[in-house]
This record gives structure tokens, C-alpha cells and sequence, in this order.
């Protein structure tokens, strides 16, 4: 471990992929927020032409052409998307699939003559499909740093005006905000952060770096800005996770190992975060029904005794097993409030209220009758 | 034409309509998404169906591709049942989650055979007439033809049998319901049917270019008609258009076919969104044209019905007058005027406006019924 943490190449890598996470987690968090999870897969799916694009025309492969190339095409793929939903009845889901597919095939297109060119290998394009964790370098460390930084600046910035678009639009263009514009500012920051990524996970997997830490995260939270924080710590840790796991480990490619970390993190929030988990709400209905249940053979009880001069006069259990048919909860139900002293057990072996049983009952009923 | 390009086309065609065929049902029932994530969550069951029979062609592979695919249905719907995380960002996880499962089994597993996660993305259809299907030494031509065509069949028989219950499911889920057709029978079905197409298609045209081929001639289709038969209908006769001439450009530049045919598709479906009629751009904006001179015309003989015959009528009735009125530029307001005078709506007395018989019955009309 500490051997690993001294190597160069993998504190490289580690870096470049925290930072990215923490940056796809932040900008992540809005777009599931908007519900436009799957505009993050068309973009990065979009963004194919664009590299083959500003390579074919500057010859270059520095990173930063690059995701210049790819984030014009993945911008250019939102309005399209935008203007096919605004002007036909097409709808969302519909237009994001054609959008995806056709700009990606497109891109295969060009991906093909660029491979026919005679001098440039073009394996540097070829890691925008499936990523190249591993081949990260210092300056894409800086790029993608960079980068991300100024989309996180802009993001502070605009806090207020981005919180307000992401719940409340209609509020927004009341308090005559611009709100195409902010719903613009918003995507295209999302374009920055995914075309960050591309070369690092690949088209296919970027869209889960972008849901993934805010899916997470959404279940950890009710407050906007502990979720960006708390995903953009998902995000940082599935990228150092996925990049140590797949050091350590022989044929095991960083990308997707990324996102199944990711995806595990999403499985394990949603079952037991606080409040939002699945195994909290399990117990909370098994307790609820449980005192449900209880308070309505001591209610039974009650309308029994009211028949009777006093009423801790003893019922005997197969009364009661009339209206609650199932003879061990029953018998589970009756012990735990005999415990809680609301029950007595008479010699002759039937239950009768206590004074203290007869108390909550009155007060139970009180509450109904509210 | 070579007995090998005429193939490559048939193939091409096969798949191209047998895509269309589901894609149709998924863009109606706003389910586009889906064919997305379906054609990448089937690599893990191909992958692991290539590990059991040894062989990229078999059908225990059609099998496994379309149990993933359910498999991913029937995740999203958990997922969105426990209603923590939205149908959408589940549908991203889920997908991502079984493609990056899919691309480590190869990695890690597959690393020198031809399953190569290239092949997945792109495929190849030039190679599709070298893997033949031979029976007893008889040559019957490309396999992909006959697995294509196989599941192609299936969907066909499927749409055919249940027309009546799947437009009705598409249009009207809940009446479906009540009408105990089984709403969500039906979905699983198409879902399983999208899976099958999915795996079928994927070797020949790669998983993007299946939802290209799913969305792209169904949504081009919608522009055309409001019926879902012809819609079927455009869809298969776009998909083939778009399968052949996708050839043959592909052929011209030497580029990928694949990607040739969902450029093309591309192409088909902008052309349409600005002609076609009705519903597209064009079609629009001379709508909208046309009905700003109607809306003109009618208040304009309102205007004259209002005044004829008051002792007004003089001043109100004149051509310079509209500019104060109704706050018309002067060539717009003789503009409209000399439109409605040729639809003999009215009579230019010198300066004064007369209402001619029809005219009046046009205004006394819109103001009763409008």
C-alpha cells in the first residue's frame, strides 16, 4: 500500500479520477435534480463528432483541442434535442435517443477516415470509447483540474439563481430571472464536466459518473448543498476506489470499475441511509404495525370490560382470538403488555385491563375521536 | 453488384426494419430511452453466453442477451418502485452498471478472443457475409441473415397477433387495465422483444447503431402520419431506405457502413422535421402565416360589423383609420385590406369600408362562435 502510494503513475491516476468524480458528482447532483439524468448519456455520446472533428481539422491530439471539439458537439446535441421538443410533438425521451445515436454514429464515421490517415495512429481517439484511466498524465491532470475548477466556480457563483432553477423555474422567470439563460449556463456546465471525463471513462460509462454519487447522495440528504458535497465526496472516493482496485488487480480496466464502485455506493444509500433507506422504513412500518396492532387488542379489551360492572373484569384468550385470529401474535401481543404492566393476568387465567390500561385506552380513544 | 454487396445490403435491410418494428411501440409509449440502455445492458449476457457456448453465433447468446435485457427492466422498475431514485436516473445506473460488468467479464476473461469491446460498439457489417450458414454442405448465406431475420419474424408475428391490445396499451394504459388486457404482460413482452432485436442486431450494426435504428425511422415516421399502421409502415420503408443508401455512401467514401446508414437516418429525419407536411417546420411556419392574416381579416370585418350603419360609421369605416385602432403599421393594415376585399369580404368605396354579404355573415359568425 504505502509502496503504491509512493508510485508516481498511480498518484497520478488517483488524482486525475477523485478530481473528476468530485466534479461529475457536483454538476451531477443538478442534473438528476431536473431529471435530466440521460441527457448526461447523450452528451457524452454526442461529443464522439466533435473530437473526430477538431482532430481532423487541427491535426492535434493534445487534450484540450480535443474537449474543445467534444464539448461543442455535446452542446450542439442539447439544442438539437431542445429545438426537436420544442417544435414537434416528439417527445424528451425520443429525441435524446436519436440525438445520442445519430451524433455517435457520425462520429464513428469520422473515427473511420481518421484511422485511414496515413501517419497518425489513432489510438489516442480510440480511448474516448472506453476510457484510458491508467494512460493519464500530469498535464490532463491540470487540464481536467482546470477545467472543472472554473465549472465549480461559475457553479458557486450562481448558486442562488441554479438552486432556484432546479426546484422552482416557474418561481424563477417570475422574479424576471433568465431563466433560458441560467437553464442554458446550467447544461453547458454539465457539458464542461462531462468532457472532462471522456478520455478517462469513455462515452459509454460517463453517463454513471454523472448519476451515480448524486443518486447516492440524494439519499443521504434533503439539503442542496450537503447533496453537492456529499456527492462530490461519493464521486472522489469511487475514483480513487476504482483506481487503486484496478492497480492491485490484474485485467481489471479503471473506467468501469469506477462505476461499479459508484454503483455500489448508490445500492448501498439507497437500503440504508437514514430516514430515506429501505431497511428504516422496513422497521419503522414493522413497528408501527406492531403498535397498531397491540393498541387494538387493548382497545378490544376495553369494549369488552365496558360490558361488564367493572372493567377489569378477565377475558378469557379465545375471546379475543375471535377478533384476532392469529393465535401467536396474539399470545406475543398480550405478553409484551402485560409487560408494559397495561394488562393483568387473572388466576382463572383470562386478561383484564389495569388501571393504567384503562387510562391509555381513554386517552387513545380521545385521540381518535380528533 | 457483387453477390456480396447485394448480401451486405439484404442484411443491412433485415436489421434496419427489424429494429423499427419495436422502435415504433418504444417511441410511442415514450420508452426511447430504453432501447439504450437495453442494447448495452445485453453485453454481459452475451458474454457470458460466449463463455458457455464458445461460439458469437449461436442462439443460446439471443437467449442470454434478451434475460439481461429483461433483467434491466425489471431493475429499473424495482428501483423506481422503491421510489428513491427516479425512473430515469435509474434507467442510467442500471445500464451503465451491467455494461461496465460486461466490458471487466471481457477484460478480465476475454482478453484474446474475438469478443473484442469494439465489436460491441461498432460491429462490422462488411464481415457479415463471411460467416455463413451452412447446413449439410449447402451454402444458405449469411447467418446474421437468418438470426435477423428470425427475431425479425418473431416481432412481426407478435405485432400482428396483438395489434389491437398493443395500441391499445400504448395509447390507453389504464383502459387496457380495466379491460383486463394485462398492460403490464404486454410491456415485459416488448421489452423482451426489444432484447432479442437488440442482441440480434448488435453484431451486425453494434449496440449505439440499435437505438439509431430503433428511434431514428420511427421518430421520422411520426412527422409523417397520426395513424399508427402507417406510422409502422413509413418506419420500415425509412429503415430500408436508410439501409441501402447507407451502403452505397459508405461505399462511395469508404467509411463505416453502419455508420453510414444512422448518418443517413440522421439526414432523413432533418429533412422531414423542416417538410414534412403538417408537423413540419415549414408546414408550420406557412400555418402560422396564414393564420395571422386570417386572425387580421376576421377582426378586421368585426371592426366594420361593430360600425355599420352608426352615425360613426364615416370616421370608423376607413382605411387610414385601422392604424389607430387597431394599432396596424399602414402596409400591414392595406395589406389585409386588399387581401380581404379579394376574398370578397368587402367593398373599397373610395376611403370607406363596406361589408359585403359574406363579410357579414363571417363576422356575425366569429363573434358568436368564437
Amino acid at each position: 500500500m504505502e509502496q503504491l502510494l509512493g508510485d508516481y503513475t498511480f498518484r497520478t491516476v488517483a488524482l486525475g479520477t477523485a478530481i473528476l468524480g468530485a466534479i461529475s458528482g457536483a454538476l451531477g447532483a443538478f442534473a438528476v435534480l431536473r431529471r435530466q439524468s440521460l441527457l448526461g448519456d447523450a452528451v457524452s455520446h454526442a461529443a464522439l463528432p466533435g473530437v473526430g472533428l477538431a482532430f481532423i481539422i487541427t491535426g492535434s491530439k493534445a487534450p484540450l483541442i480535443l474537449m474543445v471539439g467534444a464539448g461543442l458537439a455535446g452542446w450542439l446535441a442539447t439544442v438539437v434535442v431542445l429545438v426537436i421538443t420544442t417544435t414537434t410533438r416528439i417527445k424528451y425521451d425520443g429525441a435524446l435517443g436519436f440525438v445520442l445515436s445519430v451524433f455517435f454514429g457520425i462520429g464513428l464515421v469520422l473515427l473511420t477516415f481518421i484511422q485511414k490517415y496515413p501517419d497518425a495512429s489513432q489510438a489516442g481517439l480510440d480511448s474516448f470509447l472506453f476510457g484510458q484511466a491508467a494512460a493519464l498524465v500530469k498535464q490532463d491532470v491540470i487540464t481536467i483540474a482546470v477545467l472543472g475548477g472554473l465549472a465549480l466556480v461559475v457553479l458557486v457563483l450562481y448558486w442562488k439563481e441554479f438552486k432556484l432553477l432546479s426546484f422552482d423555474p416557474e418561481f424563477a422567470s417570475s422574479l424576471v430571472l433568465p431563466v433560458r439563460r441560467l437553464d442554458l449556463g446550467l447544461t453547458t456546465l454539465l457539458v464542461v464536466a462531462i468532457v472532462i471525463g471522456l478520455q478517462t471513462v469513455g462515452v459509454v460509462l460517463m453517463s454513471a459518473m454523472i448519476i451515480a454519487p448524486a443518486a447516492a447522495a440524494r439519499q443521504w440528504t434533503d439539503n442542496l448543498g450537503v447533496m453537492v458535497l456529499i456527492s462530490m465526496a461519493i464521486g472522489a472516493f469511487s475514483g480513487v476506489g476504482g483506481a487503486l482496485l484496478s492497480t492491485t488487480t490484474s485485467n481489471l480496466p479503471t473506467g468501469p470499475t469506477i462505476v461499479l464502485c459508484a454503483s455500489g455506493i448508490v445500492l448501498i444509500s439507497v437500503i440504508i441511509a437514514p430516514r430515506r433507506g429501505l431497511v428504516w422504513e422496513k422497521i419503522r412500518r414493522t413497528l408501527q404495525s406492531r403498535r397498531l396492532r397491540s393498541e387494538a387488542i387493548l382497545l378490544d379489551l376495553f369494549e369488552l370490560a365496558r360490558k361488564h360492572e367493572s372493567f377489569e373484569h378477565p377475558h378469557m384468550e379465545a375471546a379475543l382470538l375471535v377478533m384476532h385470529p392469529d393465535a401467536s401474535t396474539l399470545r406475543r401481543q398480550l405478553r409484551s403488555l402485560h409487560s408494559k404492566g397495561l394488562i393483568s393476568v387473572h388466576s382463572t387465567g383470562g386478561w383484564a385491563l389495569t388501571q393504567e390500561g384503562a387510562n391509555t385506552c381513554k386517552e387513545l380513544m380521545a385521540k381518535r375521536m380528533r | 453488384m457483387s453477390p456480396i454487396q447485394l448480401e451486405i445490403q439484404l442484411v443491412a435491410a433485415v436489421v434496419a426494419v427489424v429494429c423499427a418494428l419495436p422502435g415504433t411501440f418504444l417511441v410511442l409509449r415514450r420508452m426511447a430511452m430504453m432501447s439504450d440502455a437495453i442494447s448495452h445492458a445485453i453485453l454481459p449476457g452475451i458474454v457470458v453466453g460466449f463463455f458457455l457456448t464458445g461460439n458469437l453465433s449461436s442462439p443460446i447468446l439471443i437467449l442470454g442477451g434478451a434475460a439481461t435485457g429483461l433483467l434491466t427492466v425489471v431493475l429499473v422498475e424495482w428501483m423506481r418502485k422503491t421510489k428513491r431514485v427516479r425512473e430515469d436516473a435509474a434507467i442510467g445506473l442500471v445500464f451503465s452498471a451491467l455494461f461496465a460488468a460486461g466490458v471487466i467479464l471481457i477484460a478480465r476473461y476475454a482478453g484474446d478472443v474475438h469478443l473484442d469491446t469494439d465489436a460491441v460498439l461498432l460491429g462490422e457489417l462488411a464481415f457479415a457475409p463471411f460467416d455463413r450458414l451452412q447446413i449439410a454442405g449447402y451454402d444458405l448465406g449469411p447467418q446474421s441473415l437468418y438470426s435477423t431475420g428470425l427475431v425479425g419474424l418473431l416481432c412481426a408475428t407478435f405485432i400482428m397477433l396483438f395489434y389491437k391490445e398493443l395500441k391499445l396499451a400504448t395509447f390507453d394504459s389504464a383502459l387496457c387495465a380495466t379491460l383486463g388486457f394485462l398492460p403490464g404482460l404486454l410491456h415485459y413482452a416488448l421489452m423482451g422483444l426489444v432484447s432479442m432485436t437488440a442482441v440480434a442486431a448488435f453484431d451486425a450494426v453494434g449496440s449505439i447503431l440499435v437505438v439509431a435504428l430503433m428511434v431514428g425511422p420511427p421518430i421520422s415516421a411520426y412527422l409523417l402520419t397520426n395513424r399508427l399502421d402507417r406510422m409502422i409502415l413509413y418506419s420500415i420503408l425509412l429503415a430500408v431506405i436508410a439501409a441501402v443508401s447507407g451502403y452505397w455512401v459508405a461505399h462511395l467514401f469508404d467509411a463505416s457502413i453502419a455508420g453510414c446508414m444512422v448518418a443517413i437516418v440522421g439526414v432523413q429525419f432533418g429533412i422531414l422535421l423542416c417538410v414534412a407536411p403538417n408537423q413540419g417546420l415549414l408546414a408550420a411556419w406557412q400555418r402560422r402565416k396564414r393564420q395571422r392574416w386570417q386572425f387580421a381579416i376576421k377582426m378586421l370585418v368585426i371592426h366594420l360589423l361593430q360600425h355599420e350603419g352608426t352615425p360613426e360609421a364615416e370616421r370608423e369605416c376607413r382605411v387610414d383609420h385601422l392604424q389607430d385602432h387597431m394599432a396596424w403599421e399602414k402596409p400591414f393594415a392595406e395589406n389585409v385590406v386588399s387581401r380581404a376585399a379579394a376574398q370578397r369580404l368587402l367593398n373599397l368605396v373610395g376611403e370607406s369600408l363596406e361589408l359585403t354579404a359574406t363579410g357579414r355573415e363571417l363576422a356575425r359568425d366569429a363573434i358568436v362562435h368564437r
